[in-house]
């Protein structure tokens, strides 16, 4: 009797010692997170619901944007977005593989850390900044020396015809691609560090040089992850919001060519939600962010599952 | 005559490689010369302190939006450290369950978050909500984008702890808590602090939720329920307008910022020689 009274003691102060204690509060906090997450999405899914009730699905296929008589559509912004994001890619995910591969493979071992430190510093410039220097640099650069060539050269592709003035989709594609080259090179760069070195060993001992053991033995093998950080990138380049803005053109059009101006979803957001005054109009630009969420959870979700297993596995990677 | 060609693309392939290095290098040497090059010759001292003037009139400052975004940071990092860094302890220490493998996971998913949303999110939670834009608005908007962050570098260098300590501390009976607190956290506490630090120069530089949240004022604060001016605003501000003047101050207060963002995240880098978030 004595020692049942004793242990049902014990546990019933083991249940508020110490640890108990403080497993609770730190977990409160860790739970914090989920509900932050979910706050997240239903504030905007609630917000956005006069506008999903007054145009149901026609508000993603609609094209006509129109404040002034509350017509909304969100296509055009959509396929700003969509477009620019994988003119980034494009562009960007050549250049960060070949980064990835000459900084964890080809490059001497000494300029390894330095060089990929300076390609990650791009990735702390803020972007505000990112898009002035767009405006008054790079805009210009693009309208007089790489839109001439591209129209003389390749105009009959429907992609490269009509004026430039600067501030385009080509311009915004190529920021986004600047913007996105830091996180997509070295996430692949990670990756490919995960390759056991054996793997390396045994293709030199073959007789490979540097560069085909990276191609026969280290490319196959990060395949998986380093399209995950490209998926990891073309998620960046969705959710840019202020690079783009400054020049892309802001003109809700679609148009064939990528000399034109666009617009993309986190663009309209932020250029109009201020102006915004009828109900429905706000709700309408809400319901674009919501959209941008969804699309931006579905596309992290991916890219983690693919980068995860690599990393995970070593173990104190970072995804 | 074949080894010589293996040996010619392995030559061709690392200077191809090298190239991408190059190129990808380019934007940013040009970024940080142009921004010296337009804003050092604005830069004095009425320049950090006063407020800002109408166009044409000469003169003013930017000193309320370096006020501001101090403030606003200042917010975010009081109700982004404490969830960021308890949850990461939670998780690295506590988290070998489903509930913390699936708070790991939202928190990896929610650091990709687009940061308008974020916006948005602060907007319709609290802008609605008080009826006014306000500093605290724009904290709230930047701790959302802070917290997962903070939480996956704090987990991370936790992590790296060595659980041979945690086991000696064990077997001298120390509680698991007290462990955590004195062993864990104390080994693991420059990783924490770099994480923090990184983080905090990273929502630094958001502009996009902090636009309909902070919004802008050109006076000095009036208080945390009031619109506040923050830098990366006032520059986005000043550089989509068509006045010259303006474009000079916008690169002005672009050299500020970039310093006050880079010698953060470089001295955090160099000063721990280790890298996360």
């Amino acid at each position: 009797m004595d020692r049942e009274y004793l242990s049902f003691f014990r546990i019933s102060r083991s249940k508020f010692s110490g640890d108990f204690i403080f497993e609770a509060i730190i977990g409160f906090f860790a739970l914090c997170i989920l509900v932050f997450a979910f706050l997240l999405f239903r504030e905007l899914f609630v917000e956005s619901g006069l506008s999903r009730n007054t145009f149901g699905w026609d508000f993603l296929t609609g094209t006509t944007w129109d404040p002034v008589s509350e017509v909304f559509g969100s296509l055009p912004f959509i396929f700003g977005t969509l477009v620019s994001s994988f003119l980034a890619l494009l562009i960007a995910v050549p250049f960060s593989i070949g980064i990835a591969i000459y900084l964890s493979e080809l490059a001497p071992e000494k300029l390894r850390t330095p060089l990929s430190f300076i390609i990650e510093l791009l990735a702390a410039i803020p972007s505000v900044i990112i898009g002035l220097w767009g405006i008054f640099i790079l805009a210009p650069f693009i309208r007089d020396y790489l839109a001439p060539p591209l129209s003389t050269y390749l105009g009959f592709l429907p992609l490269f015809q009509g004026p430039m003035y600067g501030l385009s989709m080509l311009t915004g594609g190529v920021i986004l691609a600047i913007m996105i080259i830091p996180i997509t090179s070295s996430v692949s760069r990670e990756v490919i560090m995960t390759v056991p070195t054996h793997q390396r060993e045994a293709a030199l001992a073959l007789g490979a040089t540097g560069w085909e053991t990276t191609r026969i033995a280290v490319l196959p093998y990060a395949r998986s992850g380093i399209f995950g950080a490209v998926i990891l990138g073309f998620g960046r380049a969705i959710g840019e919001t202020m690079a783009v803005t400054m020049v892309i053109g802001n003109s809700p059009r679609i148009s064939e060519s990528l000399f034109s101006p666009s617009y993309t979803m986190a663009s309209v957001i932020a250029n109009e939600f201020v102006e915004a005054t009828s109900k429905l109009y706000v709700s309408s630009l809400i319901e674009i962010g919501f959209w941008l969420l969804v699309i931006s959870v579905i596309i992290n979700i991916a890219a983690r599952i693919l980068v995860w297993k690599l990393l995970r596995v070593e173990g104190g990677g970072r995804a | 005559m074949k080894w010589n060609k293996r040996k010619m693309i392995d030559r061709i392939m690392s200077f191809l490689t090298a190239a991408c290095v190059v190129i990808a290098i380019i934007p940013l040497v040009s970024i940080l010369y142009t921004v010296t090059i337009n804003g050092i010759s604005a830069i004095n001292l009425d320049f950090l302190t006063q407020l800002p003037k109408p166009v044409g009139e000469p003169g003013g400052g930017l000193g309320n939006a370096i006020q501001g975004t101090f403030i606003v940071v200042g917010i975010a990092c009081l109700i982004g450290l404490p969830i960021g860094i308890l949850s990461g302890v939670y998780l690295s220490e506590y988290g070998e369950n489903r509930f913390g493998r699936f708070v790991s996971f939202v928190a990896d998913v929610l650091t990709g978050t687009p940061s308008i949303v974020a916006g948005m999110f602060a907007y319709t939670f609290i802008v609605l909500y008080f009826r006014s834009f306000s500093a605290i608005a724009g904290g709230v908007a930047l701790s959302v984008l802070m917290i997962p962050i903070v939480t996956r570098t704090t987990e991370e260098s936790l992590k790296l702890v060595p659980g041979s300590i945690k086991e000696a501390s064990l077997a001298l009976g120390i509680p698991k808590w007290k462990t955590t607190l004195y062993i864990v956290i104390s080994t693991g506490k420059s990783g924490i602090i770099t994480g923090a630090l990184l983080a905090i120069a990273r929502i630094s530089g958001e502009t996009a939720p902090l636009l309909f949240t902070s919004f802008g004022n050109m006076f000095w604060s009036g208080g945390l329920d009031k619109p506040i001016s923050t830098l990366p605003v006032q520059i986005y501000t000043y550089a989509i307008t068509p006045f010259p003047d303006w474009h000079a101050k916008a690169w002005a207060g672009a050299f500020i910022f970039i310093l006050m963002i880079l010698i953060l995240n470089v001295g955090v880098r160099l000063v721990t020689r280790k890298k996360f978030g």
